[in-house]
């Protein structure tokens, strides 16, 4: 277990640099539709949810569970919708030429 | 062959390195501006696997209730997703958070419950550090998004709510949270504590937000969408499930960069925008405030301002929050679309905390068709404003002081602003003279090539547009 803890911590770290290196040098056109974006994929947390609702014990846990569930999807969907919409708009040029 | 490799387990780890590849990628693409839809979507497909593969991995006993939960929310996202305006998106963003945080403190807490009823010599000191941490950073994401969403949204006041010994206050509360926390990682799995912890975390969170500003809310939204991505990593740690992990860890870093550039495009830190508010002492604030109005400045008439842009040939249009807030940005696209008919080139400068998230001011602009390539950052436009004939400022102010350029004394000196000042002309769409977030006097108002024009955003563009016709 606590082996397994250090190997958590070790991609935790990893996947942090990753992180700084990929948003360094987004130009701030795209601010805003990478931060929808990063906030939809902390929706990450969705698989938890489904783990915890499957495992679930006591009707605490089952309702815990099933909140997380959903809203961790509204954040998920709507997350990427939001963004994909945001994105379809930007453009090179305007449409009328 | 199929058979065994189920049985081995392997199936998922190897789609759980698929879903991580797919969420670096994707993170990746979003990064440029050709490729981020394509970007956003490799993410949405590695959600997809990352889901997929949990729900067929765990043979599951409550499969119905959660892809009832899954079509809940799915529901609730498309619909928010597709209705929101695009001046909304900070709220709809912190709103999202909230949700985030609050779904990973509900897993925190679950576990909480669900090894507390067992026997307690049987969990791991490493599962009650995360299953607190999930919980503390759950919760403050989830509260403190909600008061950022309140604030937005105009259901309480944008102004910095300021409680007597705020600080203090703020200080003693995070200390006892921590006792807490220790209390129950170290002595005992007390229920009593445990649900003393959760309140005193949703305090801390709006503790957080409330003393914060408008003007400083692209710092929170930065500062909160980070939190979400460390919850959903402090959820993973709690399961024991890696992408939770890696998803989570990527989504903090982004938004901690975010908060960064923010915080330097706004020459403060982090720290003084949780714990200070701008403009310094009241001394400063009211020694400018008696200055306000008596210096003269130069007065606009419509049909003046017309001709002008009607004969320029180089124009940089600079958009401000008050340019949001009027929500004028199509009609600055038909005034541009206009000039740029008669001959004229245009450029739109956009500081970094225009608007009220990061890039907010791009969208509105993306939203109103303006092509992407013709915004241009501050690095990129500051050296053209000595070639521009016209610069037009419609509702910033701050961003455009020359004082935080070449006053040392100024509260806001070596901020990073636009330099307006230097174009031949400048037309200031305003609706009065009075100071920005930063509650000091702009001296760009009163300088010889500025021309005011005292109205609101949308009224005054579209009352220009119509005088550039008729001309």
């Amino acid at each position: 277990m606590e082996n397994s803890a250090l190997l958590y911590i070790y991609l935790f770290i990893l996947a942090s640099f990753i992180g700084f290196e990929l948003i360094n040098k987004v130009p701030p056109t795209l601010h805003t539709p990478l931060m929808s974006g990063a906030n939809a994929i902390s929706g990450i947390t969705l698989v938890g949810a489904i783990l915890i609702l499957d495992q679930s014990s006591s009707d605490l846990n089952s309702i815990l569970g099933l909140a997380a569930v959903v809203l961790a999807t509204v954040n998920v969907v709507g997350g990427f919708m939001v963004t994909d919409r945001m994105l379809q708009m930007f453009r090179q040029t305007n449409k009328n030429e | 062959m199929i058979e065994t490799l189920f049985d081995n387990d392997l199936i998922t780890p190897i789609s759980y390195i698929g879903s991580t590849v797919l969420f670096i990628l994707g993170l990746k693409l979003l990064g440029s501006p050709v490729t981020a839809r394509k970007g956003n979507l490799l993410a949405s497909v590695a959600m997809l696997v990352a889901v997929l593969t949990t729900l067929i991995d765990k043979t599951s006993i409550s499969l119905n209730l959660i892809l009832t939960g899954v079509l809940i929310g799915s529901v609730i996202g498309a619909i928010l997703a597709r209705m929101v305006k695009m001046t909304a998106m900070p709220q709809l963003v912190a709103a999202f958070n909230g949700f985030g945080g609050a779904a990973s403190a509900f897993i925190a807490i679950s576990q909480y419950f669900y090894y507390s009823s067992a026997d307690e010599s049987t969990i791991p000191i490493t599962i009650v550090i995360s299953i607190m941490l999930g919980s503390i950073i759950g919760l403050i994401t989830f509260s403190g998004s909600m008061i950022a969403f309140g604030k937005l949204q105009d259901i309480l006041p944008g102004q910095p709510i300021k409680l007597p010994f705020q600080n203090s206050v703020s200080t003693i509360l995070v200390l006892v949270t921590l006792s807490l926390a220790m209390y129950l990682v170290g002595v005992d799995l007390d229920t009593n504590i445990f649900i003393l912890f959760i309140i005193l975390s949703l305090l801390l969170g709006i503790l957080l937000v409330n003393p914060i500003g408008g003007a400083d809310m692209p710092v929170v939204i930065s500062l909160l969408n980070s939190y979400s991505g460390l919850a959903a990593a402090a959820a993973g740690f709690v399961v024991g499930n890696i992408i939770l992990i890696v998803a989570g860890a990527l989504v903090g870093a982004a938004g901690l960069i975010l908060t960064q550039i923010m915080t330097r495009a706004m020459h403060r830190s982090i720290w003084n925008v949780i714990f200070g508010t701008f403009g310094g002492s009241a001394d400063s604030q009211a020694n400018t405030g008696d200055s306000i109005g008596e210096r003269p400045v130069r007065r606009g008439e419509v049909d003046d301002i017309a001709m002008m842009l009607s004969y320029a040939k180089t124009i940089v249009i600079v958009p401000g929050y008050g340019l949001a807030v009027a929500q004028a940005q199509h009609q600055i696209r038909e005034i541009s679309d206009l000039l740029e008919k008669r001959g004229a080139e245009i450029k739109y400068a956009i500081h970094p905390v225009a608007g009220r998230m990061p890039g907010h001011m791009n969208v509105l602009l993306a939203e109103a068709d303006v092509p992407y390539t013709k915004l241009y950052d501050l690095d990129e436009i500051n050296e053209s404003f000595s070639s521009t004939e016209v610069a037009i400022v419609v509702g910033a102010n701050d961003v455009t002081n020359p004082a935080a350029r070449d006053e040392p004394t100024s509260p806001i000196y070596g901020m990073p602003i636009l330099n307006v000042d230097q174009a031949k002309q400048v037309v200031v769409i305003k609706r009065s003279l009075s100071p920005g977030f930063a509650g000091i006097d702009n001296d760009l108002f009163y300088a010889q090539n500025t021309t005011m024009l005292f109205a609101d955003a949308k009224v005054a563009i579209t009352e220009l547009s119509r005088a550039i016709q008729e001309s």
